[in-house]
């Protein structure tokens, strides 16, 4: 299965979180990409609080977060 | 008035999340040869919110600036907010703000009717603190930034310092904390329009009520909780003066909402950097929820002033505070230097 991807790369934050919120809303799982630290700090604690889980992987500083509703 | 132009999106980050961080600004500053001068009394080693030079024994002369790009949308906003943040510098040292000069970046996309109004901003709340407005200098840039250098001037016995809290201190805090997350959020559009329009009016509000009142008390050390955070300028505090901090998470007054934006991830850059400077030097009891704790590292924008009170005069202070502000509370004490710089329990 093609999981639905957000290219938040390049956006400042509060973006890849707001992005993430909105792909949350229509996918039960999907994937961000980012590519600094804040967003990957934020978008953890936004699926913690909502019950969501996540697995990072980093590749040459971007990050590809995949989020499953558990 | 309204203008067309929402400052906000002309910025890259907002208001004191701008600010560098504590630990990159003392590694740039460290190579930097510093000349003494047996009347400043008060210059780059303790971190303080101003400088104090003596001029005579009855006068001394406190300095300081700060600018930074548009925290909210409204020019006029903006203005206030940023003089506002600029003059609580003086008020944290305890002085009186008397002389002020803008400090503003004029962006190509703002028009003339913006600037007057961020101008006028300014100007209200310098005359609002006792200051006048004596000149400035404006530069073209493609981000605006607005702020004061502000000259205000004490008494030589009567000025506060950050590094000078004693073991039996009250802390006192006087605006609520979440205001970084609080406009972070706003910025997306998340925030409630409740919520931002207490940060707003916080924001705006000038600290002279609060340093006028602890000025009537006997106060052994304050500072005003910007950039840093809580436990950025606790920190400070703490290590300066040779004490422990210990604050109450419970006692600290914040905004409506601002926990769930946390736990949302609505935080802003300043938060990590603020929370990466002061972390190791922090104890916080693993029954504070990440949110909690990552509240009192964001960073205020104009924030409130924390006060070190003797023990014997601290309720007295408190309820005066109350009078003008209900929110101001007693958050946590100063005790004998123990393990870390600020202790937080719940």
């Amino acid at each position: 299965m093609n999981l639905p991807v957000i290219d938040a790369r390049g956006l400042a934050c509060p973006e890849p979180v707001v992005l993430t919120q909105q792909a949350h809303r229509q996918h039960k799982q999907f994937a961000v990409l980012v590519d600094n630290k804040v967003a990957v700090q934020n978008i953890a604690r936004f699926c913690q609080n909502r019950g969501l889980a996540l697995t990072v992987t980093e590749e040459n500083g971007e990050y590809r977060l995949e989020i499953a509703a558990k | 008035m309204e203008t067309s132009i929402k400052m906000t999106k002309l910025a890259k980050c907002a208001g004191c999340g701008a600010k560098v961080g504590a630990g990159t600004l003392s590694a740039l500053l460290g190579g930097l040869p510093v000349r003494r001068d047996e009347r400043l009394l008060v210059g780059y080693d303790t971190s303080d919110d101003a400088s104090v030079y003596r001029i005579s024994d009855d006068l001394v002369l406190v300095q300081t600036v700060d600018f930074f790009p548009p925290i909210v949308d409204d020019p006029y906003t903006f203005g206030q907010i940023a003089a506002a943040n600029a003059l609580s510098d003086i008020f944290a040292m305890g002085a009186e703000a008397k002389l002020a000069m803008n400090v503003l970046c004029v962006s190509p996309q703002m028009d003339d009717e913006a600037v007057r109004e961020l101008l006028r901003g300014g100007y209200e709340k310098a005359y609002e603190a006792g200051a006048i407005i004596t000149g400035g200098h404006t530069i073209q840039s493609e981000e605006p930034k607005y702020g004061l250098s502000v000259s205000g001037f004490a008494h030589p016995d009567r000025f506060l310092r950050n590094c000078s809290a004693q073991p039996g201190d009250v802390l006192l805090l006087t605006k609520p904390l979440g205001i970084g997350v609080t406009t972070t959020a706003a910025r997306a559009g998340l925030a409630d329009p409740d919520a931002y329009r207490q940060a707003v009016e916080w924001m705006r509000t000038l600290n002279k009520a609060a340093r006028d009142i602890m000025m009537r008390f006997e106060v052994h050390s304050c500072t005003d909780v910007t950039g840093f955070a809580l436990l950025g300028h606790g920190c400070e505090m703490a290590e300066g003066s040779g004490v422990t901090i210990e604050l109450y998470n419970s006692r600290i007054p914040m905004l409506p909402g601002a926990l769930e934006l946390a736990r949302d991830g609505l935080l802003p850059e300043g938060m990590y950097r603020n929370r990466a400077f002061a972390e190791s030097r922090v104890w916080a009891d693993p029954a504070l929820e990440l949110a909690a704790q990552d509240l009192l590292y964001d960073p205020q924008t104009s924030g409130g002033l924390l006060i070190a009170a003797a023990p014997q005069d601290a309720e007295a202070l408190l309820r005066a505070l109350n009078g003008s502000i209900p929110c101001a509370a007693a958050i946590g004490q100063a005790v004998p230097r123990g393990d870390w710089a600020v202790v937080v329990k719940p």
